[in-house]
């Protein structure tokens, strides 16, 4: 502000300050408008209205156009869905999934990013760029191949398995052919698959965000334990971590937000939502929405929930960021 | 000593090799499948290279109708009018919001900087049901504005985020020193600070492209007519049927993927500056 008043002054002040002052006052306010109008209209109304729907039934599209009324059930839905043993197997999918996925994206992203800060120069690259390939790849390709490595007839994986020699496969697993086997008929396995698949997309992004704290953490520190004879695993738990504690929180908390919400990954490795028992909170919403029949009010109810359980965890978030840029 | 520094060297780029494997894999096998020829794809023992390498699904994907009428042309040429339009109206919209943060001490600041990080955290699985309803009402369903609509509000909040730091970084000695000229606000902004946050902008623009190019979920939702379907609606829609004609799949996943890695490359580092938001020094 200070700078375009200043410089200003010279001219228009002299003429008309009192409008001037004004003007300054207004501009930052109309240059936010647009945004302002964006994010009210597209994401705090409809997060508004998400909970207004979840308060009827709706089980008409017409109801939506507005040609029907809407008969409210008060906490009817909620009462449905909570009431629902179905519901609890959901959230303990959900809540385990997220869990898992956390801890292993974390683990490994670490652990990778680590590895890249003692390789060569010429090694970290090649393997820092294989590590972007992973994260560029959209989700939808992403499921794609890997759905394709787990085909049970031409499939890389089917493939490996079968390649075992017979009698360890059967000493191991019970079978020694694999052809034709149902990688994603059980929950389990189909879990299995989809944590693999989510932990491929999301370690990339924790390893380089891990290597960039590394980079400002000063050597010398490192250094002098290792002269002193400290191991790799004391190192990193006396110094690396608590130096980077703040950034680790972050990421724990940003992953914890994206796995609690994973859509595309189960919606294409599930071939939609017809998969009820590895149904996790989003798609469950989705499905009890858009699957015939309809059910709207319903499906808002399960994405109120969703949204209050990721909102304690954005709280978080929040308070770190804020924390941080105070102490930069 | 020197026998335990090799060993250990050995060990760490071994490994670095596993991650690279393990990372880059995929992406391999879908360009190499998706250049062998259906005997090579389904045969029991796959080749890890392409032995006859061809080109042969990538023209069935090009020239064949996916749906009576329709080609993968349609579907691509649908994705980038969306992605583009999204970009450019969300590019524009977070210039002013960025310059208006970046450049001013006003009282909201700092409330709207919260706001938009809380923004970004809210689920958009969460919205599909009221922003269907919105467009609905809007009488928007079924076009492809209403998905232009909706990407331009999920990505707007990163962009103003990522965009105030380049803003930011403009001198802003340069703006006074045209302000003494005699150069108006505007003239200001137009021939001073757009050129300068020009890099960041189109940085700024590359992930609302990713964003709007990769979205499933609420294209699959508002969009019914065949011939409206954006890539990924039609790629789940071509990948369901019950006999998986792999080698098409594989040709049309690459071509989908390819604009979104290179893209991706040449601008991830301010993703994680972005994201971790101050947290990451240096």
């Amino acid at each position: 502000m200070t700078t375009l008043t200043k410089a200003s002054e010279t001219s228009a002040a002299r003429e008309n300050p009192a409008r001037r002052r004004r003007r300054v006052d207004r501009l930052p306010y109309l240059l936010l408008l647009p945004c302002l109008v964006v994010i009210c209209v597209l994401l705090l109304w409809p997060l508004g209205q998400v909970v207004a729907m979840s308060f009827f039934r709706l089980n008409n599209v017409r109801q939506l156009r507005g040609d029907r009324e809407w008969p409210w059930v008060g906490f009817g839905n909620y009462a449905e869905i909570l009431g629902d043993p179905f519901f609890l197997t959901v959230l303990r999918n959900t809540v385990l999934f997220a869990v898992a996925n956390v801890a292993l994206t974390m683990i490994l992203g670490t652990l990778v990013g680590l590895l890249l800060n003692r390789l060569g120069k010429r090694m970290a690259t090649f393997v820092a760029s294989c590590v972007m390939l992973a994260w560029a790849t959209p989700a939808l390709t992403g499921t794609i191949v890997w759905k394709w490595m787990f085909d049970d007839t031409s499939g890389l994986v089917t493939w490996m398995f079968n390649a075992l020699p017979d009698g360890l496969s059967n000493a191991l697993f019970g079978r020694a052919d694999w052809t034709g086997y149902g990688w994603f008929n059980s929950p389990l396995l189909f879990f299995s698959i989809l944590t693999l698949v989510v932990v491929w997309h999301s370690f990339p992004f924790i390893a380089v965000s891990v290597l960039a704290g590394l980079k400002s953490v000063p050597s010398e520190l490192h250094e002098a334990a290792r002269v002193d004879g400290a191991s790799s695993w004391k190192v990193f738990w006396r110094i690396t971590f608590p130096l980077l504690r703040p950034v680790f929180g972050i990421l724990v908390v940003l992953s914890t937000i994206w796995d609690f919400k994973v859509f595309t990954q189960q919606f294409v490795l599930a071939g939609g939502t017809q998969d009820r028992p590895t149904f996790m909170l989003s798609i469950y919403s989705y499905a009890e929405a858009f699957s015939p029949p309809p059910k709207y009010g319903l499906g808002a109810a399960v994405a109120v929930i969703l949204t209050l359980i990721l909102l304690l965890v954005t709280g978080l978030y929040v308070r770190m960021v804020l924390k941080q840029e105070e102490e930069s | 000593m020197k026998r335990g520094t090799m060993v250990r060297r050995v060990a760490l780029n071994g490994a670095g090799l596993l991650v690279a494997l393990f990372a880059a894999f995929p992406v391999y096998w879908m360009i190499a499948t998706s250049l062998k020829p259906n005997r090579e794809i389904f045969s029991a023992t796959p080749r890890p290279v392409p032995a006859h390498p061809t080109l042969e699904h990538y023209r069935e994907i090009l020239t064949g109708n996916l749906i009576p009428g329709v080609t993968f042309a349609d579907f691509f040429l649908n994705s980038l009018l969306v992605a583009v339009s999204t970009v450019v109206l969300s590019g524009l919209v977070a210039l002013l919001a960025a310059t208006a943060v970046a450049r001013f001490r006003f009282k909201l600041r700092t409330s709207f900087l919260i706001m938009l990080l809380v923004v970004q955290m809210i689920p958009l699985e969460a919205l599909v049901i009221p922003l269907f309803l919105m467009i609905q009402r809007l009488g928007l369903y079924n076009t492809l504005p209403s998905l232009i609509l909706t990407y331009l509000g999920f990505s707007l909040p990163f962009a103003v985020w990522m965009l105030r730091g380049f803003v930011a970084a403009v001198p802003k000695e340069l703006e006074e020193a045209a302000a003494i000229d005699g150069a108006s606000r505007f003239q200001t902004f137009r021939r001073i600070l757009f050129p300068l946050v020009a890099p960041g902008l189109v940085a700024t623009s590359i992930f609302s492209f990713i964003t709007a190019w990769n979205e499933l979920i609420f294209a699959l939702t508002f969009i019914n007519d065949q011939d409206r379907y954006t890539l990924p609606v039609a790629m789940t829609f071509f990948f369901g049927r019950d006999d998986t004609a792999w080698g098409p799949v594989m040709a049309a996943s690459t071509l989908f993927a390819l604009p979104v890695i290179i893209f991706f490359l040449l601008v991830q580092r301010r993703m994680v500056s972005g994201l971790v938001a101050g947290a990451v020094k240096g």
